[in-house]
């Protein structure tokens, strides 16, 4: 088979650990150096903690594997440092068309809005995903990334967690703070612990095959089904970086995987799919099931499960690396306030509270689209049918299809860490919700200004364009007093109006932050170091923000 | 029986039996896989005409009331 990329492959050193007389101590160490563990351990970085990486393997994925990398994914690996790499090789789409038998049903743009500094998604493979944190790792002073290092035994002591690791010259122990289990949907350490992942497994197979083509075919996500070329099936077709395209057919239960991903197998599917005339080479083939399920919590004393470790989904939805993205945004911040005893160890049960829900809404979606896609029964196969039959003529139908509900972030609409609306806007961004995106100053972006993994305020003044005595007092106040970072930003000051310490301008360069948050003079919005909103009021009142930093952080 | 708040269960037809016959009319030239296809449309049709997902609700219960 013919390969766009190579993978590399990364030598094992020796960490100065292994000759230590005692076990020695780490304030984080990650296990596991797929996406979200490597995110994990960026994202450490990023908040000042130093963290060892250890990973079993010595490459990058094998495979092109997870795909499909969402606005907010990006958003977080852009805090990362990864973003703008990951935008650069990928292939960005917001279009997907529909497919059922010989017609196309729909099409669906997903980023209807412009001005967002992310597309909706881009394509990328993930080899490259992990080149580029790898890359990033390497930079990084305070990372330790140790490849061949297979954790073998976990003891969570009840003010450390010490575990055994495996090289390929010997054993040796270390201890830390808090371990980030990111070690896979076959989470050794989970299964060490004795804790389980349940939920339902699905029966079906599906075979992917990446192939090499030059190809007209817009960079869009094609799905059909029943389609004439694979009838009985589903299939879906989706633009890679390098001219590589991901074709996912599904086969069935009976289907023998091992006979199915032989080229010679393969190959006339992709015949009756492309044509016989379309040149095309043979890349990757695999043949996957899948389970929608999950550990009952994330959160066990100081082990932190995230990824697939501690949730799968199916693939339809792109929610599983991109979910995993969202584990660690939602951990890290929390972990670096409590080693740094500017929060209480409570506030990291929120990442349970959070991380868990938006599992389950990823599961239910994924479920969902499942079931859509191979109905179970004959039933709800007259009902597919009947949909999509409707859905070529009939828009209502439309809403029904469902080929997989592409991954967004989810909002912690629940969370005690919350402050919850006393006053009406006209903004769909309540407490919870991830910060959406605007263009401001000069070529730039409002989620790049709150991308410092410090607490940000927002600050649309009462009379455009300055800030009264006031207004100054209290937002000078704020920066200097707030129990934990916390930058403040003032919209559309003019150049020569004064600004207090602590408290930057931003310029509204469209007038997209005002509309978008519903900026009425006086309006304040606080966010987390998550950029999801923290709290939004119509008026500043400095005791109000104070108790809203105390509950975000888990201090009432 | 199973009460109702939002789903009219009272006589709201007004030629009850020409529905009645339209309905059955409809599957006269359909095989049986034609006529299930067809009232999955039909159901279809008339959920997104109510759109109350109450009376929805509530017709699906009635719907599978004492039968399985």
């Amino acid at each position: 088979m013919l390969q766009t990329h190579q993978n590399p492959v990364y030598e094992y050193a020796r960490s100065p650990d292994q000759d230590a007389a005692t076990p020695v101590h780490h304030p984080l160490i990650v296990v596991g150096a797929g996406p979200v563990g490597m995110a994990a351990g960026l994202d450490a970085a990023t908040q000042g903690i130093p963290a060892v990486i250890l990973d079993d393997n010595n490459t990058v994925s094998v495979g092109s594997r997870a795909v499909c990398y969402a606005k907010r994914a990006l958003e977080i690996l852009d805090r990362l440092g990864c973003g703008q790499r990951m935008v650069d090789k990928g292939i960005t789409w917001n279009l997907g068309k529909v497919f059922f038998r010989d017609d196309q049903v729909y099409s669906f743009n997903l980023l209807p809005e412009s001005d967002h500094h992310r597309p909706a998604f881009i394509n990328l493979q993930q080899y490259y995903l992990e080149e580029y944190m790898v890359n990033q790792i390497e930079r990084s002073p305070q990372l330790d990334l140790r490849w061949k290092s297979r954790v073998i035994a976990v003891q969570d002591e009840d003010d450390r967690v010490r575990i055994r690791v495996e090289t390929p010259e010997g054993e040796y122990s270390l201890t830390c703070d808090y371990l980030v289990v990111a070690d896979g949907a076959n989470s050794g350490i989970r299964k060490m612990m004795g804790l389980e992942s349940s939920g339902q497994v699905f029966q079906d197979r599906f075979l992917i095959a990446d192939v090499v083509m030059e190809s007209d075919f817009p960079p869009e996500r094609w799905f059909w089904f029943d389609p004439p070329f694979h009838k009985g099936g589903s299939t879906l077709l989706h633009r890679q970086a390098d001219n590589v395209w991901r074709i996912d057919f599904q086969l069935g239960w009976d289907a023998d995987p091992e006979e199915e991903k032989k080229p010679e197998n393969v190959i006339p599917r992709l015949k009756a799919m492309l044509g016989e005339d379309t040149r095309f080479d043979l890349e990757w083939t695999s043949v996957y099931t899948f389970q929608c399920r999950r550990m009952d919590r994330f959160r066990h004393g100081r082990l932190f499960f995230v990824g697939d470790a501690a949730h799968q989904v199916s693939p339809f939805g792109a929610r599983g690396a991109n979910s995993g993205f969202q584990d660690t945004d939602n951990l890290l911040w929390k972990i670096k306030l409590v080693l740094e005893e500017q929060a209480p160890d409570s506030l990291l049960d929120s990442y349970d509270t959070e991380r868990v829900p938006a599992a389950d809404e990823n599961i239910l979606n994924s479920t969902r689209s499942t079931d859509f896609i191979t109905p179970k029964s004959k039933v709800s196969h007259i009902f597919r049918d009947a949909t999509l039959l409707l859905a070529e003529e009939y828009p209502f139908a439309r809403s029904l299809v469902n080929s997989g509900r592409l991954s967004v972030p989810s909002v912690y609409r629940n969370s005690p860490l919350n402050t919850p609306d006393t006053e009406i806007f006209d903004s769909p961004m309540q407490p919870g919700t991830p910060s959406t995106d605007a263009p401001v100053n000069d070529d730039a972006w409002f989620l790049q200004q709150i991308a410092n993994n410090r607490f940000n305020g927002l600050y649309f003044s009462q009379s455009a364009g300055s800030l009264n005595s006031d207004e100054q007092a209290i937002l000078s106040n704020l920066a200097s007093d707030s129990p934990v970072p916390l930058n403040l930003l003032v919209v559309d000051l003019d150049p020569a109006a004064s600004c207090p310490a602590g408290v930057a301008p931003i310029r509204d360069s469209k007038g997209l932050l005002k509309q978008r948050f519903d900026g009425r003079p006086g309006t304040f919005y606080l966010f987390r170091p998550d950029q999801h909103v923290s709290a939004r009021w119509r008026q500043l009142e400095p005791k109000k923000v104070a108790q809203a930093l105390a509950r975000a952080t888990g201090r009432s | 029986m199973i009460e109702t708040r939002k789903l009219n269960t009272q006589p709201a037809l007004k030629r009850p039996d020409d529905f009645y016959n339209a309905l059955v009319d409809m599957h006269r030239e359909l095989n049986e896989e034609q006529s299930q296809l067809a009232n999955a449309k039909l159901i279809l049709l008339l959920a997104n005409h109510i759109g109350d997902e109450e009376a929805l609700e509530e017709a699906l219960k009635i719907a599978a009331e004492g039968l399985g």
